[in-house]
């Protein structure tokens, strides 16, 4: 770079570099050393050991994990999903439908139109009543919910498999499989699907990360708190400590399926973000 | 044969449309067509104008002005690290972690963040204790993380690094031989950036930048744990009538929620444009 050699221009870049790590660093490191200070003068995990030992009452589990485990539950729905509607759908249409491009192309771009609270809301007021009545169970609830995180995680999921798919050549390994009597099914899944791994981990980690603490959708449409998010926002209310623990909690889950995506992804400068707010 | 194929072919489309249409297109539909009927089922336009009310268009310019606030604060500055780890001749590896950080901050938000900016700078913060330390009493000054200048401070924690990860490919994408074509013409550095440089990426940097605003302007999480009604944006009006009918009025929550998505609607128009314009100098 021919501005190693500048040193104006060296030193305003470790400035800029310098001021951005410290606004993204610094929160970070006080709510951690805050976490460690539950017990009086001394440094203790004592915060992190309440969040995982609180019990809401005499016979259930601590909460964390109920609502972790509901949570995860939801985002492994969720990147199943996803992909079973996406995968298929955006190797057929590189595959036979090119002149559906574009109205995937648009329909990738509309969740970013309705976020998640306005989602929620339109949830709320269209399958609440007859004759799609899906909130009245668990499950229809449920099926709302991993809806609403795929809408949310659509646009990424969508790009990553597109790119992973041009990369290759659909076209010659679907017809070699098809020359040897491989179904439709048999051709996404043993054919397609591998050589998509990359792209499909990658979108799987960044739609666990940004579901697992989702809150908006997630809270309105289990205002029982079941969820992660809710938990969260719930020990927020009641706690002084656990909330520390718990953000830092959050951080080290996203980073380390942002790690593994980078591990998986290496060299691809593709955007790594899903996000739901 | 092929006009069977090609028939045949639509089939593969409807699982996805279904999915769609369930759960984007149906509900998007509800609220739109909901907000131009009145209690009685018949066709109104009061829905639509009862949002122009003074506390409501004050939710709608709380939520404006953090969103335009945070996305030209957070285009800059996200910008310029982008710059600094593409051209700033630092090392490799400060770009490759300043990717990683950016992409878990961008990843990062909702309630834990709210969490984190109160323990740095609510009234009894780390930095606002520190600060007081050296003299500067940040809460006598006015200021309050439980504002809307606070809750901009917040949004900015994942707003520029989403930047950075849109930013970045663009600053690399400026060809070397651009700049060493304008050198060849008797240019310097300024006329570098002026005619060259700046022209080819304010597009991506206009429409990132729309992006950024939207990012912010549907965001709910952090709001609601940082700032709760202390700060009346659009979103907590709309999940207060989530909650309950508070406006007294079913039809105008309808055109409160539409009108998001239009302002929405019309960003992402933009965004569009100018991604258009900025792959002209992509191969």
């Amino acid at each position: 770079m021919s501005s190693k050699n500048n040193p104006i221009t060296y030193w305003v870049a470790v400035a800029i570099v310098t001021i951005c790590a410290l606004y993204l660093i610094v929160p970070l490191l006080t709510q951690f050393d805050f976490s460690l200070r539950m017990k009086r003068d001394v440094l203790s995990l004592d915060a992190y050991v309440s969040v995982f030992t609180t019990k809401p009452n005499a016979v259930d589990p601590p909460k964390f994990y109920t609502s972790l485990l509901f949570s995860a539950g939801m985002a492994v729905l969720t990147i199943a999903f996803s992909l079973l509607v996406i995968v298929p759908t955006t190797f057929w249409v590189n595959y036979r439908l090119p002149k559906f491009k574009p109205v995937m192309d648009l329909f990738s771009v509309m969740p970013f139109a309705i976020p998640g609270i306005v989602l929620a809301f339109g949830y709320l007021r269209t399958y609440t009543s007859p004759p799609l009545a899906l909130t009245n169970t668990d499950a229809g609830t449920a099926f709302l919910l991993v809806g609403g995180y795929t809408v949310g995680v659509m646009p990424y999921v969508y790009r990553s498999v597109d790119t992973g798919l041009r990369a290759i050549d659909i076209r010659t390994l679907t017809e070699a499989a098809r020359s040897l009597g491989a179904g439709w099914a048999t051709v996404i899944w043993k054919v397609i699907m591998p050589n998509l791994r990359a792209a499909v981990i990658s979108a799987s980690l960044i739609t666990f990360a940004v579901a697992v603490g989702e809150y908006t959708l997630a809270n309105f449409l289990f205002p029982d708190e079941r969820a992660f998010g809710s938990y969260i926002a719930a020990i927020g209310r009641n706690r002084i400590f656990e909330p520390a623990a718990l953000t830092i909690i959050s951080y080290l889950l996203v980073w380390a399926c942002v790690l593994a995506v980078q591990r998986i992804g290496r060299g691809s400068t593709q955007t790594q973000t899903a996000v739901i707010r | 044969m092929p006009s069977r194929r090609v028939s045949l072919a639509w089939v593969g489309l409807v699982p996805f449309l279904l999915f769609g249409l369930a759960f984007l297109i149906y509900p998007a539909s509800t609220i739109l067509a909901r907000s131009f009927i009145d209690k009685d089922g018949g066709l109104t336009l009061a829905n639509v104008f009862a949002v122009f009310e003074p506390s409501l268009l004050d939710a709608y310019g709380a939520s404006l002005q953090i969103s335009i606030v945070t996305a030209i604060g957070g285009a800059i500055m996200g910008s310029l690290l982008a710059w600094a780890v593409s051209m700033g001749g630092l090392p490799h590896s400060v770009r490759s972690v300043v990717v990683t950080v950016s992409s878990v901050a961008a990843n990062f938000g909702g309630i834990p963040l709210a969490f984190a900016f109160i323990t740095l700078l609510g009234r009894t913060g780390a930095l606002t204790k520190f600060l007081t330390v050296l003299g500067v009493d940040l809460y006598g000054l006015g200021f309050s993380i439980y504002s809307l200048q606070g809750l901009m401070l917040a949004y900015l924690y994942f707003q520029f690094p989403l930047m950075v990860l849109i930013m970045l490919p663009a600053f690399d994408g400026l060809k070397r031989e651009w700049r060493e074509a304008t050198a060849s013409l008797g240019g310097n550095v300024v006329d570098y950036w002026r005619h060259v440089g700046l022209p080819i990426l304010l597009p991506s940097f206009l429409g990132s930048t729309v992006l950024l605003f939207g990012n912010a302007f549907g965001a709910y999480a952090t709001a609601e744990a940082l700032t709760g009604s202390r700060v009346d944006i659009i979103t907590r009006v709309i999940s207060r009538q989530i909650r309950g009918d508070v406006l007294y009025n079913p039809g105008l929550s309808y055109a409160l929620a539409l009108g998001m998505v239009v302002i929405l609607v019309a960003a992402i128009s933009i965004y569009s444009l100018l991604q258009r314009r900025a792959s002209r100098w992509r191969q």
